[in-house]
């Protein structure tokens, strides 16, 4: 097991949001760890709540019940004074590039205002740290007075990569940060991630839908639906043994580059669509999509239990 | 056939710095408005139109000899010629230099109507579509009752109250012009605000001065310019009506209203009366307006069909 202290506790987290008279429950209570210079990889379809967990954990969404500990310190009750020093340990990158950059500012601007906000640097010193960072990511220092239109994909996700480090953090929410770009493009983005963590010691929580991405880049894997976590492991035993029959149907759903093995793969093909997150089932909320469901499994919520070691699942059928 | 030589088969060296590298002459928000805006011909020849209308209400009154308001019972009513361009008037008084007078009282009204609804206008909207929720609606609900005030009624009573002039008319334009302005700038802030690089500014640990002054504001500014070019000509049309219909300015303050209401009745006799300030009164509008439709279109090419 790993030694390393925990950077990021999430304690309980929900977050409902109000939506006329109906509550969609968004996070409903989730709690994790995560270990400082780890990449903790988070897994789930459209709409299962992982963006909003990340932006909850980063408290730009107000949570609605739970904490969030940085470094064993709670950052849900800062004032505003201590909530802009702490935004300085914690970013984000975000999905879109396109609308992540403010199309009215020069790319050194957009980098600056990490710098302008917390005084960092002025003047030369500030276009110095600017073409730094741009170095750094690969762009050309030269580009900072040019507009974001000017860029393609991944050269503006490199901008919003090192818009989130010009202010040395230590933790970086990445948004599925590769799923708009080119698959060509998504492995240099990848890879750029990965040579920053070993640089500068970062540690990611990596929201995805691409399952081998996930796999490539994570230490540990959490997966979620409908607002809960529902299974989080080592990233090679949730991918040798996945417990939870979610993960068991979305893990068969890898192609395996193998023409013969692809061809006799059993894939578990899950039934329906996802129920609304207003109004979700009783009990386990994956219940009526579970190919192994039980009648208990309406009656009660799952416990979130640890079945093996380093390995969680919240599941009737390890209770 | 070419002849192949060694050379030829030389690999061309590949610098990923190079792929790197971006061709295009580096290209603002605003220059590329400019540049679209140059191509429409109909836009630029308004532009150049309004420029010159603003000059020459300037510099025209100050140069001639002849002013507004000297009367000349002997000279009544006469027609165009080399010493009175435009006629004179039933008082003798000149027409071209009171066109001018009045071409500085429409622009005064139109550019002063124009701001005052923009300052109102963006931080009613700004305000309301920043804070949302509750604030939102308190504010809009407010601005939804001033606007169904009926608007003739407001400045009537407004005249009752104020002495007739131009600052009468300004704040009677602008007492419920304002609105159109701040529904505009709501819409647009509720649109952006939601938007990642607002999101990436908050998460940076910036205040809501910088993200209103920052990143909303500025990317709502096409609409809220394109507005305001369309504010100015309705607010001189208004002008120009009320004091049409006697509740503009009045004597001797030169305005297109107040000229085509008396040259109305001289219409058949003296046509150049009426002629004159409608010509100059619908150029100016059809200018305004045309300018703002490019405007528009040079801001949002998408808008256009």
């Amino acid at each position: 097991m790993d030694k390393r202290d925990n950077l990021i506790e999430v304690r309980n987290l929900k977050k409902f949001f109000s939506i006329g008279d109906n509550t969609l429950k968004a996070v409903n209570d989730i709690s994790f760890e995560i270990k400082r210079g780890e990449t903790l990889g988070v897994v789930g379809e459209s709409g299962c709540g992982k963006s909003t967990a990340g932006r909850t954990i980063l408290r730009l969404y107000d949570a609605t019940e739970g904490d969030v500990l940085f470094e064993g310190k709670s950052i849900m009750n800062l004032n505003q004074q201590e909530m802009k020093a702490m935004r300085r340990n914690m970013q984000m990158i975000f999905q879109d590039p396109y609308a992540s950059l403010n199309p009215r500012m020069t790319v050194g601007d957009i980098i600056g205002e990490a710098l302008d906000i917390h005084g960092l640097a002025t003047g030369q010193k500030r276009k110095e740290r600017i073409q730094e960072l741009l170095s750094l990511v690969s762009l050309n220092p030269e580009h900072m007075n040019r507009f974001p239109h000017e860029f393609s994909g991944g050269q503006r996700q490199r901008i919003g990569i090192a818009r989130a480090l010009a202010v040395e953090p230590k933790f970086i929410v990445c948004d599925e940060p590769i799923s708009a770009l080119d698959v060509s493009v998504q492995a240099q983005v990848v890879n750029l991630l990965e040579q920053l963590q070993e640089k500068m010691g970062l540690t990611y929580m990596f929201i995805a839908h691409d399952l081998s991405m996930v796999k490539y880049i994570s230490d540990r894997v959490a997966v979620m639906y409908l607002g809960k976590m529902v299974e989080l492991a080592e990233s090679d035993a949730l991918y040798e043994k996945p417990l939870h029959p979610y993960t068991q149907a979305l893990l068969s759903a890898i192609p395996i580059p193998d023409p013969e093995v692809e061809r006799n793969r059993e894939r578990i093909v899950l039934q329906g669509d996802v129920p609304s997150p207003m109004n979700p089932p009783s009990g386990c909320h994956f219940r009526t999509r579970c190919p192994k469901a039980m009648p208990e499994c309406a009656a009660s919520v799952p416990v979130w239990k640890e079945v093996e070691p380093g390995h969680f699942a919240a599941c009737h059928l390890y209770n | 056939m070419q002849n192949l030589t060694k050379e030829h088969f030389e690999p061309i060296s590949v610098d990923l710095r190079q792929a790197e590298a971006i061709k295009r002459p580096s290209l603002s928000f605003w220059s590329d408005v400019w540049r679209r805006m140059r191509m429409n011909k109909v836009a630029m020849a308004s532009m150049i139109f309004i420029v010159a209308l603003i000059v020459c209400a300037i510099v025209v009154p100050w140069l001639t000899p002849q002013d507004y308001f000297t009367t000349d019972l002997a000279g009544k009513n006469k027609k165009p010629s080399a010493e009175h361009w435009f006629g004179t008037d039933d008082l003798g008084r000149d027409v071209f230099e009171r066109i001018w007078y009045g071409a500085r009282i429409s622009l005064q009204v139109g550019l002063a109507a124009a701001f005052i609804d923009l300052i109102i206008g963006v931080i009613w909207g700004g305000l309301a579509g920043f804070y949302g929720g509750r604030v939102d609606e308190i504010m809009m609900r407010i601005a939804d009752i001033l606007f169904a005030i009926p608007y003739l009624l407001v400045v009537i009573l407004l005249m009752v109250v104020l002495e007739p002039g131009v600052g009468t008319i300004i704040i009677a334009l602008t007492i419920t012009g304002w609105i159109g302005m701040a529904r505009i700038v709501r819409g647009q802030i509720l649109q952006l605000k939601n938007q990642e690089f607002v999101l990436a500014a908050r998460s940076l640990g910036a205040d809501a001065n910088r993200l209103i002054f920052k990143h909303l504001i500025p990317n709502a500014l096409g609409p809220i310019i394109v507005t305001l070019s369309l504010t100015v000509p309705s607010a001189i049309f208004a002008e120009s009506f009320l004091s049409f219909i006697g509740l503009g300015v009045s004597a001797p303050i030169a305005s297109w209203g107040t000229m085509s209401n008396e040259g109305l009745p001289a219409m058949k006799y003296y046509p150049w009366r009426l002629t004159f300030p409608a010509i100059f009164i619908s150029m100016t509008i059809l200018a305004f307006n045309l300018f703002g439709d490019g405007l528009r279109d040079a801001v949002d090419p998408r808008l256009r069909k």
